[in-house]
């Protein structure tokens, strides 16, 4: 069988983002492959290494040409191949889950593995959009995955605390912290990756206009009182900080 | 109609259905507010949906005693064909979130996600929310004869309840088999206050220093104040506390009235969890924390001092 694997390039964490006239700026921004499509790729790899029948791992990027360095990085931590769906326009989760399940339709995979929750979007529609696309059951906020023929079993995160489940194959997976620890890729890695199949394709073949329009992005930055209480004395500094508890914020009697 | 897709409980409504009724109410679009109550046994949570909606209706059938997204999409989905609702309404919880995407591809609609405002514009409904770790604030809009809403947690008010009582409307489904199975459900133990209603949060970080300091700091403080108890990434990581403690990215997001962080460094990580908290309070022994920067009030300081200091001055 064969497994689809997203790779979206976000921000890093650290860096810092801008915006402005309403629009984001991301030059000179650090991008990064988002960690959490990190889980789904090392995931995909533990578990051909673990005995199941991979045939091969497929990764799918849908963004802007730079996005090119989030792929490579895959590809350098052991995908066989990739595809990169190269556009600069804003789409959103639904619309990209429509090229996702298109690929995944053309390429016969029968495991889709997204991340729970991508740093830019900060959306988790993805792995759901495209599961319902494809009429697949989904696993949401995956932390334990295991695949025995066309079994699969773990465990994932709900509403209050988390739940065992199975399911077969064909299905979407999205990725939570814990799933795995996401191996670094090597030197050499690194070097053979450039040497895989980076596929690019061209977005207008997909038919996805997106039905949301993103009207603005700005950047709300609260002003917060940054009152500091000098620590020297714990005892004043305690009680100081009690009374600004009550007498401000009003959340003590 | 505006359909909204109740959340319950233990047999209660959630204050999240209330805060999407409030919602829908302040949009300003046309149609009653009506609310979808699924689930097995929910007589009361239907009649305590009567007193904030314009109608009620219930599926209340054995199959709906458990959650699962393809029968919550199939419900959802079909209520809202057969209403020609304009609007479908359902909770920014992870399970709304799960199904909520699928409804909208079911519908062909667009879907505006985790929604914190709301207003009906010409041509459309316009939403905003965050995004990009929730340092970015976005406004979306969305035209077509159904769109799909999902509705943060805590970004609405309340609705306060109609002095009326709603009629009630059984409804028939057709609802699939679920082909996830659950084979096991590991339900959150919470000794305290949930962070979703908490007024105070108390949250500790590695610079707590310990599991056993965890316990007698932010833990002591929380019960001194009647806060829920909150933990970094890095402290579930090093399996002080558990997962469902955890505030930020990957664990919930919370915005309680105040937010006390005890040893707190402050990555963006932990900060787009907490970061639209009323209050944050900072309590840490390096000055050069970036928690020093959105936080209200901070103390420079060693919490084993502090923090029992806190305690007391509680009392």
């Amino acid at each position: 069988m064969k497994i689809l694997t997203l790779i979206r390039q976000v921000p890093d964490a650290e860096a810092r983002v801008k915006a402005a006239g309403g629009q984001m700026d991301l030059s000179g921004t650090t991008m990064v492959i988002d960690g959490m499509d990190e889980y789904g790729v090392e995931e995909a790899l533990q578990l051909r290494e673990g005995g199941a029948d991979v045939e091969e791992i497929i990764g799918l990027a849908v963004g802007p040409a730079q996005t090119e360095d989030a792929v490579r990085t895959a590809l350098a931590m052991g995908i066989d191949r990739a595809i990169h769906v190269e556009t600069s326009s804003y789409l959103d989760p639904i619309t990209v889950s429509k090229i996702v399940a298109t690929v995944a339709q053309e390429e016969g995979v029968s495991l889709i593995l997204a991340g729970g929750q991508q740093a830019d979007w900060d959306s988790q529609a993805l792995g759901a959009a495209t599961a319902e696309r494809l009429g697949w059951p989904q696993a949401t906020w995956t932390n334990d995955l295991s695949l025995s023929g066309t079994a699969l079993s773990g465990k994932h995160d709900v509403d209050s605390g988390s739940e065992n489940f199975q399911m077969d194959l064909p299905a979407v997976v999205t990725t939570q912290q814990g799933l795995n620890e996401p191996r670094y890729p090597t030197l050499p890695n690194i070097m053979k990756a450039k040497k895989k199949e980076l596929r690019k394709d061209d977005l207008s073949r997909f038919g996805a206009e997106s039905k949301v329009q993103l009207v603005s992005s700005e950047i709300q930055v609260r002003s917060r009182k940054n009152q500091m209480i000098d620590g020297k004395d714990p005892q004043a500094a305690a009680q100081e900080l009690i009374n600004l508890l009550r007498s401000e914020a009003k959340v003590l009697n | 109609m505006i359909l909204i897709i109740a959340e319950h409980k233990d047999g209660q409504l959630s204050k999240s259905t209330a805060e999407m009724v409030q919602a829908a109410r302040a949009s300003g679009q046309s149609g009653p507010v009506t609310v979808l109550v699924l689930g097995s046994g929910v007589n009361e949570v239907a009649n305590q949906a009567a007193q904030f909606a314009d109608q009620v209706l219930v599926a209340d059938r054995p199959e709906l005693a458990q959650y699962s997204a393809e029968v919550w999409t199939a419900a959802a989905a079909q209520i809202a064909q057969q209403g020609q609702a304009n609007t479908v309404m359902i909770g920014g919880s992870r399970s709304g979130r799960e199904y909520a995407p699928r409804v909208a591809v079911r519908l062909d609609a667009p879907y505006l996600e985790d929604a914190i405002a709301l207003q009906a514009v010409d041509g459309g409904l316009q939403s905003q929310r965050y995004s990009y770790l929730a340092r970015v604030t976005e406004t979306q809009q969305a035209s077509a004869p159904t769109v799909v809403v999902t509705v943060k947690p805590g970004a609405f008010q309340p609705a306060a309840a109609t002095g009326q009582t709603a009629e009630q409307y059984d409804v028939e489904l057709e609802l699939p088999q679920p082909r996830l199975q659950v084979t096991g459900k590991n339900e959150e133990k919470l000794d305290r206050v949930s962070l979703s209603e908490a007024d105070i949060i108390v949250t500790g970080g590695r610079g707590v220093g310990s599991a056993e300091n965890f316990s007698t700091l932010v833990e002591g403080l929380a019960d001194a104040l009647g806060a829920g108890v909150g933990a970094t990434r890095a402290v579930v990581d090093a399996g002080w506390r558990p997962y469902g403690e955890q505030v930020g990215q990957t664990g919930k997001t919370v915005q309680p009235g105040a937010y006390i962080a005890l040893g707190v460094s402050g990555a963006v990580q932990h900060l787009s969890g907490m970061g639209k908290s009323k209050y944050i309070v900072a309590i840490n022994k390096d000055a050069d924390a970036p928690i020093f920067k959105v936080a209200d009030y901070g103390i420079v300081g060693d919490v084993n001092e502090i923090v029992p200091a806190l305690i007391q001055a509680s009392r």
